[in-house]
């Protein structure tokens, strides 16, 4: 039961907006809407970092915000993956130079999947949360495999 | 002493979540119909759940799991009791209990937004429990008996004797089945709303625990509603299926109300009960 992959049909994204100019966390709902509706992959926005498998983050972290994405990340269970969302979150797009941004998500947190464009168009979106899936099966694997590892050494001790 | 009833009773716990899951599937295909969408595949409900034990266990407290335990454990019992043709206060109280268990799990940990959640589940408990009593209270009026094999096994419509009670059954269904506009404490949709309700602080398998128990009151509740029309199977059937599908339009055309319209809304269906049985027993006595 638990070698079939359930994660890869079931992926609830958490989306928080990291000092974004908006643009992208349009797109990001419009994946939402009748004319995408990625539910039909089984993909739910969930509001939860506790109940998410993918952080979908939008624009360059600043340094107010840089807490509390390092916090939503930190509570979001084992498997999880990082989908950094248009040219800010991967670099800090055209306000790198502004004396508040941290520049690019991965400069916090870890980030799986760049998504490129300002704003990302939603095609592309989805594209990149399709992506995030294999990278989210490859470490849930990894993680099978650390958990059968200690319960072996739980056994021999 | 028959054995039949533990047939019942087993075919539940074994079936209901699968039924349960189905239903959950089909609401979600129906629902995503309504809204001009695709939607997700019929067994979509089970691939969640699936996933959700897939998922690292976090534990923010650990008196959660046993919470969330005996809140599937007694869900499942009143169930079980119920199709096993046990007592119907016994289940309604087995299934009140459950909750309150859920309740508690919810002000286990200390978060604001499961609190608020907790105090929320707790009004729509206030708000549903009179309905239901009186659903039980109705049967037996009509049936003179509280078991449910006997209920079941009567052949008077006993619909045609409360109509009142069951639009007042309909109404608290609504709350139960968490769908809009009573879906306070937590609801299939609203996802960032006040985060989840009761169950933010739940996630992967205690959260797949939750989902299970409400696969089995689904269909528990469906059961109640099937008493209604026991005198005639199929159209017991049918009309269970249209009061599945009238919950999900309701749910598609309105909008979230405040707790306090929806406890009103919860009493004052127990009210259309109470008037639905005080006709009934002013009938029987002139008739008697």
């Amino acid at each position: 039961m638990s070698s079939m992959a359930f994660l890869k049909r079931s992926p609830w994204i958490l989306h928080y907006d990291a000092s974004s100019c908006n643009g992208c966390d349009i797109e990001v709902l419009a994946c939402l809407t009748p004319l995408y509706d990625v539910e039909r992959f089984g993909i739910i926005n969930t509001g939860n970092p506790k109940h998410a498998d993918i952080l979908l983050i939008t624009g360059g972290v600043n340094e107010q915000n840089r807490q509390v994405v390092k916090n939503l990340y930190e509570q979001m269970p084992e498997p999880r993956v990082v989908v950094a969302v248009g040219i800010c979150a991967a670099s800090g797009g055209i306000f790198r130079e502004c004396y508040n941004i941290v520049g690019g998500v991965d400069r916090v947190i870890p980030v799986d999947v760049y998504v490129p464009g300002c704003a990302a168009r939603p095609e592309q979106i989805i594209d990149g949360v399709v992506k995030a899936l294999s990278i989210l099966e490859e470490k849930r694997a990894k993680m099978k495999v650390m958990e059968q590892h200690s319960e072996e050494a739980g056994e021999t001790a | 002493m028959t054995w039949t009833w533990l047939i019942g009773a087993v075919l539940f716990l074994i079936l209901a979540p699968l039924a349960g899951g189905l239903i959950a599937g089909i609401d979600r295909k129906i629902t995503a119909r309504m809204q001009g969408r695709v939607g997700p595949p019929l067994l979509q409900p089970f691939y969640d759940v699936g996933k959700l034990f897939e998922k690292e266990r976090v534990v923010v407290t650990t008196a959660q799991n046993f919470y969330v335990l005996a809140y599937l454990v007694f869900i499942a019992l009143a169930g079980a009791l119920f199709f096993a043709g046990g007592d119907l206060l016994l289940t309604v109280f087995a299934f009140t209990l459950a909750h309150v268990f859920l309740v508690l799990g919810a002000y286990a940990v200390h978060s604001p937004y499961s609190h608020i959640g907790a105090e929320r589940e707790l009004i729509q408990l206030m708000a549903y429990e009179p309905m239901v009593i009186l659903v039980a209270v109705g049967l037996y009026m009509v049936t003179n008996s509280f078991y449910v094999a006997e209920i079941a096994a009567v052949v008077v419509p006993a619909i045609l004797y409360l109509p009142g009670v069951f639009i007042g059954l309909a109404i608290v269904l609504t709350i139960k089945f968490r769908k809009s506009p009573f879906d306070i404490s937590t609801s299939h949709h609203a996802h960032q709303e006040i985060v989840k309700g009761i169950t933010t602080e739940f996630s992967g398998p205690t959260l797949g625990t939750i989902e299970i128990a409400h696969w089995y009151e689904t269909v528990f509740l469906l059961g109640l509603v099937y008493l209604f029309f026991a005198w005639n199977p199929v159209i017991g059937v049918v009309a269970v299926a249209l009061t599945y599908l009238a919950e999900i339009f309701v749910d598609n055309t309105t909008a979230r109300v405040r707790w306090q319209a929806a406890l009103k809304t919860g009493w004052f269906a127990a009210l259309l009960g109470i008037v639905n049985l005080a006709i009934l027993s002013y009938m029987t006595l002139g008739g008697a």
